[in-house]
């Protein structure tokens, strides 16, 4: 139906202009004007442009209404907020009367979603990157000595002429080091400041809208196979969460909620038992483990799944883990599993930080024939279960990092370049 | 005998400061440096306490921990854990593995002598710094 006549309507209470006046100043009845603002007569041409014109809009936004994705980007600053308080409903309406403001709302809510996504990458930045937690670290430990020695000094002890000497220096050496690393602190804030805008891949869009869930499709699990409709997402995301949400209802069916769940908790959540005592591929007890809903008592679980070139095609990490799809450390159990595929690889991997971080790996690369046939290479996909391991280091502990950039095990074997010392500080 | 603190800390300044207060009230200190051989040097010690940094080079003061819980004759050894992290997953893992006091740091030194006498007493004779520097 078309809404012309409506949009032209509303537009004229909102300037508190009179029918009769309105219709006058176009050269036409009231009755007639009537008839047009409750759409029982089409409009265009002439009488739109002058009717626009009067209003003070643009008579293509008078005909079509507001932009489709203009509403989309506005529906999307709604639902995040608090629905109770956004008339969502009528979201069209306001971008057709006010299409300024609509846009000024959609701006401001992508801004906030890409500040957003930059205060999540900072954290990750600090949480991850050892040089930093050095620094850090240094702060800390120049202040306490100085704190400490500079109360030894001032207390009401006497402290003799030699300590005396020595507490001085070390307070010497220690503000001078707090000096040195303060400045080079201030440095590693700043840099940030001017840094491009992030922008996702449709990849890392589509993990992003998983992870609002931990990665369970409630809609899957029920029988829906269709993605939900996201006007958040970029067409590629969408098209990449149909995909994920197609394989997550595949095995939903194979591995219903209601039994998968009691067995993974009588498992304590470990890959290979339930896989064995549910008669279903590692890989796929793996996806379901990795997107359970939020249990009390089940553990953070990450999953990563990858291709032949190592490329990572799904990531979900988990605390501690430090994770990223750029330059992924190639020690991970996950490679070991792409070069032995079929066989199941279990170890415990362990980060460096203080204190180290360990993590329970399960991984297992499955051959895929290629859709045009066996003259063609095979698909390989490795898939990798991670888990928290808050227990001692295991003798044959895998030592992994975050990425040649940020590792700071500089004798490693499989380093691919240098590390990037974001902190040139001598602590 | 004077009571023995070993200190486990890697910061020289720091090691000097505590060194310097708890002889002062008293106390023997033992020091060492390195995380990896930590515990060798806890068998040679036989300290009466621990005063254990969390970051440490070789080994972490948590793993330390863990292993001088598993170790019958140092499995009630008091320890209090020091640390630059302050977070409460620290405190708590702190907590599991059986420290039996957590502080942070910058700390005050009244603080840190109060909590070695409520742990190891301080009934006893004034001591020397013994540091030990080597790894």
């Amino acid at each position: 139906m078309d809404r012309t006549g409506s949009r032209i309507r509303a537009r004229r209470l909102d300037a508190k202009i009179a029918q009769r006046d309105r219709a006058q100043s176009v050269g036409i009845s009231a009755s007639y004007l009537t008839l047009i603002d409750h759409d029982r007569r089409r409009i265009g041409g002439k009488l739109l442009t002058q009717l626009a014109a009067a209003l003070g809009l643009d008579p293509a936004l008078l005909a079509e209404g507001a932009d489709a994705g203009l509403v989309g980007r506005m529906r999307a600053a709604a639902s995040a907020a608090d629905a109770e308080t956004v008339e969502a409903a009528q979201t069209a309406d306001l971008a057709a009367r006010y299409p300024g403001w609509a846009r000024l709302i959609a701006a401001q809510a992508d801004q906030i979603a890409a500040l957003q996504q930059r205060a999540q990458m900072l954290e990750d930045r600090i949480t991850h990157d050892p040089a930093l937690a050095t620094a850090l670290h240094g702060v800390i430990s120049a202040v306490t000595s100085i704190q400490s020695t500079a109360a030894i000094l001032t207390g009401d002890a006497k402290v003799d002429a030699d300590w005396q000497a020595r507490f001085h220096r070390n307070i010497f050496d220690d503000a001078t080091r707090l000096a040195q690393t303060s400045a080079a602190l201030i440095a590693y804030f700043d840099a940030p400041a001017n840094a491009a805008p992030v922008s996702l891949s449709p990849l890392e869009e589509m993990e992003q809208a998983l992870s609002q869930t931990g990665f369970y499709r409630p809609a899957q699990e029920r029988g829906g196979t269709a993605a939900a409709d996201d006007p958040q997402l970029s067409a590629g995301a969408a098209g990449l969460l149909a995909d994920y949400d197609a394989r997550y209802h595949a095995d939903a069916v194979a591995l219903p909620l209601a039994t998968f769940l009691p067995a993974a908790k009588a498992a304590s959540y470990d890959p290979l038992r339930v896989s064995a005592q549910m008669g279903r591929p590692l890989a796929q007890v793996m996806r379901r483990l990795a997107a359970l809903p939020a249990q009390d008592d089940a553990p953070p679980l990450g999953l990563l799944i990858c291709d032949a070139a190592g490329v990572v095609r799904l990531l979900k990490s988990v605390p501690g883990a430090g994770l990223s799809r750029a330059g992924l450390c190639p020690l991970w159990p996950i490679f070991t599993a792409l070069g032995q595929p079929g066989r199941a690889v279990a170890a415990q991997a362990v980060l460096p930080g203080t204190p180290d971080v360990r993590l329970n790996c399960h991984a297992i690369a499955d051959v895929i024939p290629h859709p045009d046939g066996p003259h063609m290479p095979p698909l390989i996909e490795a898939t990798m279960l991670l888990r928290p391991d808050d227990g001692p280091a295991a003798a044959a502990a895998v030592p992994v990092g975050a990425g040649c950039r940020l590792c700071p095990r500089t004798k490693c074997p499989a380093r691919r370049e240098p590390a990037s010392v974001s902190l040139a500080i001598t602590l | 005998m004077a009571r023995r603190v070993l200190l486990i800390e890697d910061e020289p300044n720091i090691i000097e400061a505590i060194s310097f207060i708890l002889s002062r009230d008293g106390f023997t200190v033992h020091t060492h440096e390195d995380g990896e051989t930590a515990m060798d040097k806890v068998r040679a010690q036989r300290p009466d306490m621990i005063i254990l940094d969390v970051m440490l080079p070789g080994k972490s003061g948590f793993d330390i921990l863990r292993d001088l819980r598993a170790e019958p004759a140092t499995a009630t050894l008091p320890v209090l854990m020091l640390t630059a992290r302050g977070q409460a997953k620290d405190r708590e893992l702190a907590t599991r593995l059986g420290a039996d006091v957590f502080m942070t740091k910058p700390f005050s030194n009244a603080e840190i002598c109060a909590q070695v006498r409520a742990l190891i007493g301080e009934d006893s004779p004034r001591g020397d710094v013994a540091r030990d520097a080597t790894a």
